[in-house]
């Protein structure tokens, strides 16, 4: 059979893909690094999970008609690359067991297109402190308008943050899912999802229609690392999967900076382990792009911000200082009612922001 | 004989006329109530005989029948007593029947024969004069209450004797003097103990000025509820018929004993209030404590605590300004024109914001906020943020004092009064978009930075529409005939920030 030029996607691989859609729940009872058991052939992989179902799903498999996957794929707005194609993602392939097939919702050209000019990755823990969502959407802006592709896990805390911020800075951005690629995972980010794959891309290994299963983070993580030039951490628990994608990133010889934490933060554990053990100590998204193209060839760009007067500029000063709000107003000598104002036209400049609590930060 | 004497069932707040007829006859002696009368109307009978005999008046030996017309109407509670007692007395010719025409008789009574103190003496009063009525005879206690009624002499009696001479001598006794407690008024809540909070006090004359509902945001123990107990303070003080609208609930609800209440209500429930303790209901309906903040202040500290269902049920009297209850085949309608004033720590935890004291995950933070959103939220103009005052600011003296906050809160009010001459409300709190679009207008500087903060996400066309109410409040405060670009900014950072907007800053 001759495929058509537009099907990049071979009939094994997509059988492949089929299989770990129909093994979701069997995989999930899997113990052990689940990239391991995602390297076994098909048959292998069906004698090693499948239990008294093997024969069954054996049957199935057989059957399994890449025309009518082509067709679902398509229905759902998603299309497939699989890695016979020459187009595949080349350092996918550095990882142990690279994907057999990528689902893109968003454009496969856009999305190879993303992915071929060292994308970073930014990844973090779910439960990151303001801190630490601060600087993933300050690392994910300052990069995406740097010209660099910012590839992220959608979850949420740092993941979600570091889109936001690629975003904010008006560029496309790259979510690889745990679940399907047509499915938002978590549901919540729905709308990110939606203002993601408007400009940039989802990606998943997994066939459309797939839901989200404990396995798949790990397995996800992997990808999210193989794409990446670097694989820069946020802030991670002791225990976080954020660190589980920089051992693969390191495994497949990448780059991997970490945000230094507070010592005592728990959320900062796994961050400031990584660094002790010799990451790249990523401050700000120009440390980030000095690793990668050398010091000094790419910058940072600021963002424009429009002039500040002077009682605004002493606003600003106390409040980068971590006064409060009414200590602010104070420190630069402005009365409360005239304050208010002035710290709004702050925030609508893009100057400051309000935190938890109302409280004013500076914009990063 | 036949006596019949003119009293007042309460229901709801509302006073319905009640005729009470006694009908005297020879046969064995019996006293028999009818009238769809409740438990506590038919115990009455052993009140009234005690009561007349303690009173050295003689209990008839006869067959007693009292009739409660409208028979349709439910009698509810002991208010009944007294006017059952003098109608026995004018049946029995111990009493002359043909001067009790004039007289409506209210109260409960003692088995030696006293008044009781009785809920509701002023919308009897009110029922009194509406059914023309020329005199009232009510406890002792309750005559200042029911004299605020004019047109209508009251009587204040200790006794069911000087009910009695009330009727036969035609003579009505003068009023008792104010009771000495209310003379040593305790001095109300002032701005002036306020030290520091200058963006709450801002806060708190823009939501007095335009009757906008606020939400106090802080760590616990900054103030939230130190700051919201002042707000009365700073309302324009009440007309003599909002006093006795406000007096009236208070009576009905027996929370009020002596003339005519002035201030302003205060009402913080406590965050366990039942939907029905909150707006009113039971059996006799009674008002809630929406009702009780009628013209005043009701303050939900803890909003995130608050039984959902509780807080729903205050979307209709938040909408309307009243709430109706339905019980039987009769409909209450209770007036609930009140600000409301919530306030919430900023996260489970409370310290969200302060240094690092906060332990709360972003989950956390949402689930929070849920809690707290909905349609209550909605009608929340405005959101300040109350911090810690520094040791700085406890030293320093108060920003302001009430009375120069109520003089311009009533300044600002007398604004909106004259530029929404014609419209039914009155406050910018209450203008919907159609009268915003009506009534407000505003300068192009402020008309772009309003683009500007709705281009940027930071409003939904919900939040512009009250910036545009806050920010017109914010100019009658300062004397500008159009708003500002400054208005709108102060607006824009006392805006409600929604759940969305709160997940992406945190």
């Amino acid at each position: 059979m001759t495929a058509p030029t537009d099907q990049r996607s071979c009939e094994r691989c997509l059988a492949r893909s089929w299989l770990l859609g129909r093994l979701a729940g069997h995989l999930d009872v899997v113990r052990g690094r689940i990239d391991a058991v995602l390297g076994f052939a098909d048959g292998e992989l069906v004698a090693a999970v499948a239990g008294a179902q093997r024969r069954e799903i054996e049957r199935e498999l057989a059957a399994v008609d890449p025309v009518a996957a082509r067709q679902r794929a398509r229905a759902a707005g998603i299309e497939t690359i699989c890695r016979c194609d020459r187009g595949y993602p080349a350092p996918l392939r550095d990882l142990r067991n690279p994907p057999a097939v990528l689902h893109v919702a968003g454009g496969l050209d856009r999305f190879l297109t993303l992915v071929a000019a060292d994308p970073v990755a930014i990844v973090g823990a779910r439960k990151a402190s303001p801190y630490g969502l601060d600087v993933a959407r300050a690392l994910g802006r300052g990069l995406a308008g740097a010209g660099v592709a910012v590839i992220s896990g959608m979850a949420l805390g740092a993941d979600s943050a570091a889109h936001s911020g690629a975003l904010d800075a008006g560029q496309a951005t790259v979510a690889v899912l745990p679940g399907a690629a047509d499915r938002p995972y978590p549901a919540r980010r729905r709308s990110l999802y939606a203002r993601i794959v408007a400009t940039g891309a989802a990606v998943s290994e997994l066939p459309p229609g797939a839901s989200a299963r404990r396995w798949m983070f790990p397995a996800r993580n992997r990808i999210i690392a193989g794409l990446a030039a670097m694989t820069v951490v946020v802030e991670a628990g002791r225990r976080s999967g954020a660190l589980l994608t920089a051992a693969h990133a390191q495994a497949a010889g990448r780059e991997v900076g970490a945000v230094p934490g507070r010592v005592t933060a728990p959320q900062a554990a796994g961050t400031n382990e990584l660094l002790a053990r010799g990451a790249q100590v990523v401050r700000g998204p120009q440390d980030v792009l000095d690793r990668l193209f050398g010091a000094g060839v790419r910058a940072a760009t600021r963002e424009p911000r429009s002039e500040l007067s002077g009682e605004l500029r002493a606003l600003l000063s106390a409040i980068a200082d971590g006064a409060d709000t009414a200590a602010a107003m104070a420190r630069a000598g402005v009365p409360a009612e005239r304050g208010l104002a002035a710290l709004a036209s702050l925030e609508l400049g893009g100057h400051v922001t309000r935190g938890a609590g109302g409280r004013f930060r500076i914009v990063p | 004989m036949l006596a019949r004497i003119a009293t007042f069932a309460i229901d709801g707040i509302d006073p319905r006329p009640v005729w009470v007829e006694v009908d005297i006859r020879a046969g064995l002696p019996t006293f028999t109530i009818v009238g769809l009368a409740d438990a506590a109307v038919r115990e009455s009978r052993e009140r009234i005989r005690s009561a007349i005999l303690n009173s050295g008046f003689e209990f008839p030996q006869k067959r007693i029948t009292a009739n409660l017309a409208p028979a349709s109407l439910p009698k509810v509670g002991p208010g009944f007593d007294a006017a059952l007692a003098v109608g026995v007395l004018a049946a029995s010719g111990q009493v002359p029947v043909d001067a009790l025409a004039d007289y409506a008789v209210f109260g409960e009574l003692s088995l030696g024969g006293e008044l009781r103190d009785s809920p509701g003496a002023l919308a009897v009063a009110e029922g009194a004069q509406r059914a023309g009525l020329r005199r009232l005879i009510v406890p002792r206690e309750r005559a200042r209450e029911a004299a605020l009624v004019a047109g209508l002499e009251v009587a204040g009696v200790p006794s069911l004797p000087a009910a009695a001479a009330v009727v036969r001598l035609g003579r009505v006794p003068p009023l008792p003097a104010e009771a000495a407690h209310r003379t040593a008024d305790r001095r109300a809540p002032d701005l002036a103990d306020v030290r520091g909070q200058a963006a709450p006090l801002v806060a708190l004359q823009i939501a007095a000025a335009g009757a906008h509902n606020l939400l106090l945001e802080g760590p616990p123990g900054t103030g939230k509820t130190m700051l919201a107990r002042r707000l009365p303070s700073i309302l324009p003080e009440m007309t003599r018929a909002e006093a006795i609208a406000v007096t009236r609930i208070h009576s009905v609800a027996g929370l009020h004993a002596d003339g005519l209440i002035t201030a302003r209500p205060f009402r913080a429930p406590h965050h366990t209030i039942s939907p029905a303790g909150l707006v009113g209901g039971g059996v006799p309906p009674r008002p809630g404590e929406a009702s009780l903040a009628h013209h005043g202040v009701l303050f939900l500290d803890e909003l995130s605590e608050f039984q959902r269902s509780s807080l729903d049920a205050l979307r209709q009297p938040l909408e309307d300004g009243r709430v109706t209850i339905v019980r039987g085949q009769r409909a209450l309608i209770f007036p609930t024109g009140f600000m409301l004033v919530a306030a919430t720590n900023p996260c489970p935890c409370g310290f969200a914001g302060v240094g690092d004291r906060c332990e709360c995950a972003e989950a956390d933070l949402r689930r929070h906020r849920r809690r707290l959103s909905g349609p209550l939220l909605d009608r929340m103009d405005l959101l300040v943020n109350v911090e810690r005052p520094s040791e700085h600011e406890l030293r320093s003296p108060p920003g302001i004092d009430s009375a120069r906050a109520r003089a311009r809160v009533a300044e600002a009010r007398e604004r909106q009064r004259a530029r929404h001459r014609g419209a039914e409300r009155r406050c910018n709190g209450e203008l919907d978009p159609r009268q915003v679009r009506r009534y407000v207008r505003m300068r192009p500087e402020a008309e772009m930075v309003l683009a500007r903060a709705y281009a940027t996400g930071t409003l939904s066309a919900r939040g512009r529409h009250r910036i545009v109410r806050v920010a017109r409040t914010i100019a009658d405060l300062e004397h500008h005939d159009q708003i500002e670009s400054s208005d709108v900014l102060t607006a824009l950072s006392l805006r409600q920030r929604g759940a969305s907007e709160v997940a992406a800053a945190a």
